[in-house]
Order: C-alpha cells, then structure tokens, then sequence
C-alpha cells in the first residue's frame, strides 16, 4: 500500500443523488484537511525560516516569517562549528553495520521461526514477543554494566555488536510474517532439486523477500541515525560521536546561537525526508505490517 | 521438509558430517531448527539475561562504579519507597501517560478518517501528516524548544496575536506538561498510517448495509468502523502506553527535567541516577521498577480490554 494508490473499495459503487448533508459533509472535510495540514506543516516553515535568519532578526518579536536578508551561512558556520564530517561517518559506520546486521540475522531467525517445526520453537517465539515489548530503556543500565566490564566503553562495540545476535525481536516478527507469505511449495521444489536447508533460506527466501529486506532495513538505518541514548550512554570522546550525540552537544554549549542550531537540525532532519520521498512505499509499508499483521 | 534425501554410508566423511548423519530426521529437523534461531536465543542470553542477573545482584549492592560493590541488603528498596524525587518522576510519567496516550490516540484516528476521503490531492495530505513522525528526536526537541519559546517562539506568537497571555511554556511546571503533550501528539503519523489502513480493509459493503437499514454517518462510525477497528486501536494503545514510558531525549534536551522537575521523566531520572550520580545499584532497583510497571501496565491493558476488542477472524 502507498500514499498514491486510489483505495480499491472506493470505485463509484453507488449513484444516489448528493444530498444537502453529503455536500456540507464534502466542505467540512476539506477545510478541516487543509486546516490540519497548515498546523502540521508550520513547524517546519518555522524550521526552516527560522535556521536561516541573521542572529539579531531571530530574536525580534513579531517575527518575521520569510527572513530578511536570508543567511545560508548558518549552515556553514554551524556544520563546521563541530566536527559534522566525523560525526557524519561514525553515524553512517554504526548505521551500516547494524543494517547488515539486521537484515541478515532477523532473516536467518525468522526463517527458523516460519518455516521450521521442532519442539521449543513456540516457547522461543514467546520469548522474542515477550522482549518486542520491552523497551530497551529497562536494559539500559544493567546493559551498560555489562559492556563495561567488557571494555567496550567508549567504543561502537555497544552500538554494533548486540544486533548481530538475532537482529531484535521487532525485525524477527516482521520477517517472520513476510516468509508465511511465501508458498512453500517453493522451497519444496528447492529441496527436491537437492537444496539444503541454508540454501533454501539464501537462494529461495531472501531474494524473495528484498521488500522486507528494505523495510527493516530502512527502519534500522533510521533508528541508528536518531538514537540518542544509546549514543550519549556509551561514547565518551567526542571524536566517537554519531550525528545525534553531536547534535545534542552541540546545543548544550551553544545555548542562545539558535539560528545555528536550527540550522543544524534542519540538516540533520533533510536526509530522512530525503530518504522518506525516495523510498515513501516502505515506510508505508513498514508502519502498516507492524501493525496490521499482529 | 526432508533435508537430505539420500543418507549416505555412515562411515563417509568428517567426523561431523558421521555425527550427522547418524541422526533421525526429526532430530536432524530439531538441530537444524535451532542453528536457524541459535542468533536470537545467544543474544538473550548476553543481551537480556546476563544484564538482568547483573541487574538482580546489583539491587542489593551499593556501587559508583570505583570502589568495589558493597552489599548493602535492602537499602536500595527502602530508598526508593521513601524518595520524593522518585514518586515526582512517577507521577510525572503516569500524568503524561494518562492525558498523552488517549489524546494522540484520538488525533491519530480523527486524522486517519480525514486523509481516508476521496480528494485528488489527498496523497499530499497523508504525506504532510505524516512527515511530523520522522523528524530525528534531537532535531525535534531543538525545533520545539523554538516553537515554545517565551519571548520570540511561534506559539506564544500566534496566541497573543489572538490577545491571549504570554505564556512561559517551558518555564511554568504548570504549563509544561501541555507542552510535551503538543509536541507528542504532533507526531502521530505512525498510528495514523496504522489506522489508515485499518479504515482502507473495512469491506465497504459494511457500509452500504448500513446504509440501507437507516445508519447515519455517526451510527456508521459507532456501529461499523470501531467494532471493524477495534483490534487496531488496541494496537496502537498498548504501543501508546509502552512508548508514552520511554520520554527521553525532548526531557533531557528541552527542559532538562525542568522546571522544578516537571518533566522529571522516569527514564530520564533512571538514567540521571547512573549516569550522573553514579548511583548504579540504585538505578538497577528503578530498572527493575521500570520494568514491573510495563509488566503491570501490559498485563492491566491486556486483561480490561483486550477482552473487549471484536476480532472479525479469530487466530488468524
């Protein structure tokens, strides 16, 4: 299902004549549309309107809302303020390893789960349903202790090692769901034609399931560039920093420089709307399984 | 399922390929089961075990990290029942939970219906309704402490231009809440696109049958779609609840816990205690509280109405 799909159920089923009450009914529903997508969309003009004022015009009441003169330099000055370009590589080096961690180990796993039948495997699947609903903020600290006796402090171990083991249970659902789509008498056709087990999972499953693939995989991408906690909890030198660990430092010592730190975010924010247009199906698409699939 | 068709001489191959072969089918099928899910079962055993025994044995130790662990018994317990801080973070998380959840649940579900009309333009409404749920957390709590801002935000813009009061939205504990409920359900497009799709399965020959016996537009509502929606909604409460638990990074970058611990947020006050104040063994306890309430919480939600919730078909 995407956005530009027309709603199948909605083809011209029946031809009554438009009442009063259908009519009024049609003119509340776009006023309330468009009423709705001014008050959701303003908080971006204002973003973005505010990242590119001069210092002085953002602290002048009433604002002004298309600014004048226009400063695009705030990008410059506060990309360059702090080490964007570094920050810009660890995310995208965290981000990475934990996509190929994801898509590969949730797959493997949700394999194991779909398609295979031997005792305990309920009492496991329980169990990564049990832990969907755990936020890991409850393994925070206890976690933390742990990857510090392991002298992992400071390093990306913390960030990239954990999603190499079974990829989280969210994913593992979610691909799970995707592979009983699947007929099975696919993977019987491979198995006759002398394919093993693995083999059915790599030459059979996986190539059928790139739209899941990239759903989780895009879903990662995007929880490893947004996640804070994570970040601020285990990087110590600023040097390690991911885009958000630096963002939010970068507010603390910049307190009142808020034309340089909108126009921060407004550069942090562009990429996932960037890749939001570009990939719009598997975000619906994801958002959607999650839900409707339980 | 056959893995192997033909079984080889036992006496072929490496020693393990021997083992293997020697084995049934079904056992070869249970062996096989568990290399596949051998990933998640490790990771929990590392990543969710071993943390939570970590966490069972620090409970009744005092560390800061330095010195050695010190057992100090029930200390930590007792501390907890009698700490002011803790019962204001509480009350601050459930308060927000309680006003935060419906309220964005029934955002969500209003918008759903509207972006659910026959419009040609309606893909850009969806998609402007939905933007607002993908902006990264630190670029968001940046935005809005902006928005909010006293003397030169937007919103405080907008409403003296109405003649209303300056309003000190991040400064005022009074205030502050209604703030952070703003921002949150600002950010509902994902359990709108959930509902979306809800509205979009409904059979619409529901409708038309209602319609002929005599349903208006509101009966319609009340009596198709939210018993046809209702799994849905539950759906979307129970993740309501679990993520309206987790407030962290717009606490800690908006407010700072602030104004007079007004946005003092459990996971904000769980990660303050160990990582600020160096108070390990206590922030293991309010880890583990953390985790009974979403037991609880879970468990309540589930029990009073889960047991309400119209399923059109049953264990599918």
């Amino acid at each position: 299902m995407g956005f530009n799909e027309k709603p199948a159920e909605y083809v011209e089923s029946r031809r009554r004549p438009k009442s009063y009450g259908d009519i009024f009914f049609h003119w509340l529903t776009v006023f309330l549309l468009v009423f709705f997508a001014v008050v959701m969309i303003t908080p971006f003009i204002w973003l973005l309107s505010s990242s590119l004022k001069t210092q002085i015009n953002i602290f002048q009441y009433p604002p002004q809302l298309i600014p004048d003169p226009i400063v695009p330099e705030n990008y410059v000055y506060a990309l360059t303020y702090k080490p964007f370009g570094i920050y810009f590589r660890n995310t995208v080096l965290v981000a990475g390893l934990n996509v190929i961690a994801v898509v590969f180990t949730s797959s493997f796993c949700a394999y194991g789960f779909a398609r295979m039948r031997f005792p305990g495997r309920d009492f496991w699947f329980g169990i990564v349903m049990a832990t969907l609903f755990l936020p890991y903020a409850v393994l925070l600290v206890p976690s933390f202790i742990v990857f510090s006796r392991l002298g992992w402090v400071d390093t990306f171990l913390p960030l990239v090692v954990p999603p190499f083991f079974g990829g989280g249970a969210f994913n593992i659902f979610l691909m799970r769901q995707f592979f009983r789509t699947i007929p099975e008498e696919i993977a019987d056709a491979a198995r006759i034609d002398g394919c093993s087990e693995f083999g059915v999972y790599w030459r059979i499953m996986l190539p059928l399931s790139k739209p899941a693939l990239i759903t989780i995989g895009i879903f990662t991408f995007l929880f490893a560039w947004n996640d804070l906690i994570g970040p601020i909890t285990y990087l110590r030198s600023p040097d390690n920093f991911t885009i958000a660990a630096g963002l939010a430092s970068f507010r603390s010592q910049t307190d009142i420089s808020w034309d340089l730190q909108l126009a921060a975010s407004t550069a942090v924010t562009l990429p996932v709307i960037l890749l939001f247009f570009l990939a719009q199906r598997y975000f619906i698409q994801g958002v959607v399984m999650t839900g409707l699939k339980g | 399922m056959t893995t192997h068709l033909a079984n080889p001489s036992p006496t072929e191959g490496f020693w393990l390929t021997r083992q293997y072969n020697r084995l049934t089918l079904r056992q070869r099928r249970t062996l096989m089961g568990y290399v596949f899910i051998a990933p998640f079962i490790l990771g929990f055993l590392f990543w969710w075990l071993g943390p939570a025994a970590v966490a069972g044995y620090l409970t009744f130790h005092k560390w800061n990290f330095l010195a050695a662990p010190k057992f100090v018994g029930m200390a930590n317990f007792s501390k907890m029942l009698g700490d002011p801080i803790l019962a204001q973070s509480l009350k601050v998380t459930i308060v927000f939970s309680v006003i935060s959840v419906p309220l964005g649940l029934v955002f969500a579900f209003f918008l759903a219906n509207l972006i659910n009309a026959k419009f040609r333009f309606i893909a850009i409404f969806r998609t402007i309704y939905f933007l607002p749920s993908i902006v990264p957390a630190v670029a968001n709590a940046i935005l809005w402490a902006w928005l909010f801002n006293t003397e030169f935000g937007l919103i405080n813009y907008v409403i003296r231009a109405f003649g209303g009061p300056k309003i000190g939205w991040l400064q005022d504990p009074n205030w502050v809440m209604l703030a952070f409920v703003i921002l949150t359900v600002w950010g509902v497009g994902g359990s709108m696109i959930i509902f979306l799709a809800g509205l979009q399965g409904i059979p619409q020959i529901f409708y038309e049958a209602a319609e002929i016996d005599g349903a208006g537009r509101w009966q319609r509502l009340l009596y198709v779609t939210l018993p046809m929606m209702s799994p849905i909604i539950f759906f979307n409460l129970v993740i309501g609840f679990i993520n309206s638990f987790q407030v962290f990074v717009s606490a800690l970058l908006i407010t700072n816990g602030g104004p007079q611990r007004a946005t003092l947020f459990l996971v904000l006050h769980i990660w303050r205690t160990a990582f600020s104040s160096q108070k390990m063994g206590y922030a293991a306890v309010l880890s583990w509280l953390l985790f009974a309430i979403l037991m609880l919480l879970s468990f309540l939600v589930f029990r009073y109405i889960g047991s309400r919730v119209y399923y059109e078909n049953p264990g599918d």
